[in-house]
């Protein structure tokens, strides 16, 4: 095996780049309820006893464990040979419960947001903030005009005690655990993530958004997303990552259920960074019902690999769906990304367009499945993948799947794959610009058409992390 | 003074040019004609500093006495000197102001030093649209992106917007009159002559006709042939290599 040299390369890549690395810190760890490494049933029992979940979610967790246990690593994508399930964390606490107000924030907290440039003005701009500090939601507020509309926005934890109907309908309905090892991984040992309910005709205009990080050494996050858009409403959530600094390899393993009702429409936003020994697999999938449209906007920047589809089940005619990723794959890793849109009605449309950059032996994989059921007559699908790369050594490549099972559908496919081009930086340097400016200006450019679709906060951060990436990347 | 002193070049190990002595000093307008393959564009991507291009070590290209020969393109457009491309490059997503101002505070930064105050957007905005009137251009064309899908006439008024706004010492413009119909054309060449007559700017313009020699009046016009200057001359070479060609003269 390999692993070990590539950890201790990334370790001193990690130093010398500390200083440049602003989002790279490490806080120490105030974590309370740390579970010794390693998975067996009594670490599942744990959980769910430390959690006082009703006993159908313990035998779901079970149920799932088993499955997990029994299923084969996947072996059709990125290298997952660096995950040992012997050495990591499946829960840990900070704190023995949720904290209800800013001002019992912990301290420690607080700083990792202040280094992280979480700007305080941004929750006036926002309708709630959700964080969540290792296994835990620690902080959570929704302003009272969302309370009023009936909108619900709970860590998953409390939600699933407050509101066990909606757990019951739709949790590990959308994404079984029987789905794919780590979906199953998951349903085991989840703890943490968002729980989402918009009422009937409800629109929420601004964005609802959460802040997920891993502070703990060799600790895996497992957190749980549920969300239902009810008839005719609207919402949008974003979701932001940044891990700070540990020594070795972590894994973040979530799951994301998303139920889209008739006529709804909902957009789920992304932007991860996870530091470079993250493995990061996620299962993302949304049902989108008559005349509903789910939107997916996924940015991913750093890990060390990425595997991540999010997919929509066009359900019934006239759904939607649209899934828009940009991957940025640097030296070492892996970004194994791309959309699944599964028609399984009449008159139901997709679109998937794909960004990724590769820069020294960073590795981008466009993987993408569309399907039309024998059923699914007048489908429109279309799909563009655009590759840039940034240098002879960095790499990409494009596995799209289809499956058309009935005869009356369109579908587009473009893909294209260039070179960060000579001539334009010629051009660009001819202006005054350094090689370093210019090549991050063709890069902001070239994801311009996935940036304009984020809040502008989020736009800025993404520009100013990949101009930190392009940093002494040339010459 | 931009002079270059036996240049000699290739491109992918084929000599291009064999030997070109030129003195350019600040305001004085030079004409470079020739047949296609003369090396003409290979002169100007040469000066701008191009990758590509391999340049002998013996020839000097030195602007006001600094020598050119170790820089690269941007620290070139930072001693001074200016390209108008003859086919200037799309840049898909990004902004022209945006990049138009990147551009200016870098140049001016360099130029003036510590005391430059970077424009805001708002500030250079309004520097960009003044210009804009000048070459009767829309001010719709800062929201555009760079290049992107701009006409072939769009994309050479806008690198005259850039010189306008950059103000070089030395500007070479390789064939900004092809791709302009007759009005643009005029709107263009005056435009040029003009920033030269106000900044004092050297220009080297390169072209196959007459025309926009007709508004920038050089008073120097040489003859490239095969990698070599043939022939120099006054504003009246370029009358009778228009009427004779290039075979002739």
């Amino acid at each position: 095996m390999k692993m070990p040299k590539e950890l201790s390369n990334q370790e001193i890549q990690f130093k010398n780049s500390n200083s440049q690395y602003k989002e790279g810190f490490h806080m120490p760890d105030s974590s309370t309820n740390k579970f010794k490494m390693g998975l067996n049933e009594d670490v599942v029992r744990n959980i769910s006893k430390l959690k006082n979940e009703p006993k159908w979610m313990l035998d779901f967790r079970l149920k799932s464990y088993g499955i997990f246990m029994s299923m084969k690593m996947p072996d059709w994508g990125a290298d997952l040979s660096g995950i040992d399930f012997g050495k990591i964390h499946y829960y840990v606490k900070p704190s023995d419960k949720q904290e209800v107000s800013w001002n019992d924030v912990p301290d420690d907290v607080k700083t990792t947001f202040d280094r992280l440039g979480v700007p305080q003005a941004e929750r006036e701009f926002l309708s709630g903030v959700k964080a969540q500090y290792d296994s835990e939601v620690v902080y959570g507020s929704l302003i009272k005009e969302m309370s009023e509309k009936g909108v619900i926005f709970l860590g998953t934890d409390e939600a699933l005690k407050k509101y066990p109907e909606y757990f019951e309908e739709y949790f590990g309905k959308i994404i079984t655990p029987a789905d794919n090892k780590f979906a199953a991984l998951n349903s085991a040992v989840w703890s943490g993530g968002s729980f989402i309910y918009i009422p009937k005709g409800v629109s929420i205009t601004k964005p609802l958004q959460a802040y997920f990080r891993i502070n703990a050494a060799n600790m895996g996050q497992f957190e749980r997303t549920l969300i239902i858009a009810d008839e005719g409403s609207f919402g949008h959530y974003v979701e932001g990552c940044s891990a700070p600094v540990y020594t070795s390899a972590s894994l973040h393993s979530a799951v994301v259920e998303i139920a889209v009702k008739k006529g709804a429409r909902f957009r789920y936003t992304t932007i991860q960074n996870w530091y470079s020994n993250v493995y990061n697999l996620v299962t993302k999938r949304a049902y989108a019902y008559k005349d509903a449209t789910m939107e997916w906007i996924d940015g991913n920047i750093g890990s060390k690999v990425t595997m991540k589809y999010p997919s929509v089940y066009l359900m019934e005619e006239g759904a939607r769906g649209e899934v828009l990723s940009l991957a940025f794959a640097g030296e070492g890793q892996h970004q194994d990304t791309g959309a699944k849109m599964v028609h399984l009605a009449p008159n139901t449309s997709s679109n998937i367009i794909s960004k990724s950059i590769s820069k020294k032996s960073g590795r981008a994989s466009y993987r993408g499945l569309v399907k039309v059921s024998k059923k699914a007559t007048n489908v429109k699908s279309n799909i563009v993948c655009d590759a840039l790369l940034l240098d002879p050594e960095s790499r990409t490549d494009t596995y799209p799947f289809m499956k058309i099972d009935n005869k009356h559908v369109k579908i587009g496919h473009e893909a294209s794959v260039s070179r960060l081009g000579a001539e334009q930086l010629f051009y660009l340097m001819s202006r005054g610009l350094s090689e370093e400016v210019a090549s991050a200006l063709i890069v902001n450019g070239f994801i311009e058409p996935i940036i304009k679709e984020l809040p502008m906060e989020y736009a800025l951060e993404l520009n100013r992390l990949i101009e930190l990436e392009m940093e002494g990347s040339v010459g | 003074m931009l002079e270059i002193k036996d240049l000699k070049v290739k491109r992918d190990n084929k000599e291009i040019l064999k030997g070109v002595d030129l003195v350019i000093k600040q305001g004085e307008i030079h004409a470079l004609m020739g047949p296609n393959g003369s090396g003409k564009s290979t002169l100007a991507a040469t000066l701008m500093g191009h990758p590509d291009i391999e340049v002998s070590k013996d020839s000097e290209i030195l602007i006001d006495g600094k020598n050119l020969s170790e820089m690269t393109p941007d620290q070139r457009a930072m001693a001074g000197l200016f390209l108008a491309f003859q086919y200037p490059i799309e840049i898909p997503g990004v902004p022209f102001l945006e990049f138009l101002r990147v551009s200016y505070n870098s140049i001016m930064k360099d130029r003036i030093g510590e005391s430059f105050r970077p424009l805001s957007p708002y500030k250079f905005k309004q520097l960009a649209s003044e210009k804009m009137k000048i070459l009767k251009m829309d001010e719709s064309f800062l929201e555009r992106n760079l290049n992107e899908g701009f006409s072939g006439g769009e994309k050479k008024k806008a690198e005259i917007l850039q010189m306008s706004i950059l103000e070089p010492k030395y500007a070479i413009l390789d064939e900004t009159d092809s791709g302009l119909d007759v009005s643009a054309l005029k709107i263009v060449a005056k435009g040029a002559k003009k920033l030269s007559e106000e900044f004092n700017i050297g220009i080297l313009v390169i072209t196959h006709y007459k025309r926009i020699l007709e508004y920038l009046k050089p008073s120097y016009v040489h003859l490239l042939i095969n990698g070599v200057i043939q022939k120099s001359g006054g504003y009246d070479l370029a009358e009778s290599l228009d009427q004779e060609g290039y075979e002739d003269a």
